[in-house]
């Protein structure tokens, strides 16, 4: 974490799940998932249109800007 | 707790070589509460339930999704691509249901219009070509049309699921007798799906000898769900049995129950 205080005061613009989001620098899959307490055996996460099979690898991809990520989950459903 | 005890001389009920121990499917959408859900699905004595692909709602604080009210090891998850409109949609939403690495069963549905929520049934066949290639195990939600579910099966759907009547709608089996001809031409398991609002009318669609029944609807918006969940249960029992027993030959005139001799002078 010490490594992003050099870089906090910059942000990068993208695209989750349909709504514009400011993150800082170097915010990776897994850091965008624990912001929202999310689970990550508990979703699917789509980045830029390619699914991200592999959940070890979370922890190693950056968002950078532009980016489009999707997180979706299993909901109730006929 | 089944009250359906006789040994019904049946087959197992398989699709695509894995054995299912109900020949009732459920969905999980509608539910009142969490609670409700859970205590129909157990009434309901199903395996195979399904659940819809969505946005999680980064809005919500602590959102959860089905798989915090679902054990996979309970019940079989079955995702499905409702609400998908194209066959690029729902080819997309079905790998994002593979992703969350259960299975790679898919319940297919191409929407093709809003208002009946018919199949679009060129885009059903487009995508489920290119799911079987993907080694997807297809099972295609589709209209009550023969030729489509014969082109349906050729293209490598596992199962094929004639609507008894749209989505939503309970209204019931509208067409049986063309449900007992997809399932009369078809080596695939064919399951009614949608439009079942009774035990009646599972009754009357496992009557009709198809393989199975997948509903959501039909107990969810009961008044009671978990009750209306055991007598589709039991009805779809029932149904099973009664298709097996082979029902009299209906005939236009009465014929006595009783002995005609014996009567007194």
């Amino acid at each position: 974490m010490s490594q992003q205080q050099s870089v906090a005061d910059e942000t990068v613009s993208l695209t989750v799940n349909g709504e514009e989001r400011e993150l800082p620098a170097g915010t990776t899959v897994a850091d965008l998932l624990a912001r929202h307490g999310l689970d990550p055996r508990m979703v699917v996460v789509e980045h830029n249109r390619a699914i991200l099979r592999d959940r070890d690898a979370y922890p190693r991809i950056r968002l950078s800007q532009g980016d489009v990520v999707e997180i979706v989950h299993f909901v109730g459903g006929g | 707790m089944t009250t359906a005890a006789l040994p019904v001389n049946d087959v197992p009920f398989e699709i695509s070589g894995r054995e299912f121990r109900s020949r009732l499917m459920v969905g999980t959408g509608k539910y009142r509460s969490n609670a409700e859900m859970s205590a129909a699905l157990e009434a309901s004595g199903a395996e195979v339930v399904t659940v819809a692909v969505r946005r999680v709602d980064l809005n919500r604080a602590n959102e959860e999704g089905m798989l915090h009210r679902l054990d996979p090891d309970q019940y079989f998850l079955l995702a499905n691509t409702a609400g998908c409109y194209s066959a690029e949609e729902a080819i997309r939403y079905a790998r994002l249901a593979r992703a969350a690495g259960f299975n790679e069963w898919i319940k297919l549905e191409v929407i093709g219009d809003q208002e009946t929520l018919l199949p679009d049934v060129a885009g059903l066949l487009e995508a489920t070509k290119v799911l079987v290639d993907e080694g997807f195990k297809v099972m295609a939600y589709t209209n009550e049309d023969l030729i489509t579910a014969l082109r349906l099966e050729e293209a490598g759907a596992v199962a094929v699921m004639p609507l008894a009547s749209p989505i939503g709608s309970g209204l019931g089996l509208l067409n049986p007798q063309a449900i007992r001809t997809i399932k009369r031409r078809l080596a695939v398991p064919v399951i009614v799906d949608a439009g079942v609002g009774c035990a009646t009318d599972a009754c009357a669609a496992m009557e009709q000898g198809v393989d199975g029944i997948l509903m959501n609807t039909g107990i969810a918006a009961a008044s009671d769900p978990v009750r209306m969940a055991h007598a589709m249960r039991l009805a779809v029992e029932a149904g099973r049995a009664s298709f097996l027993a082979g029902r009299m030959p209906k005939r236009e005139t009465a014929m006595p129950s009783s002995p005609l001799e014996g009567m007194l002078d």
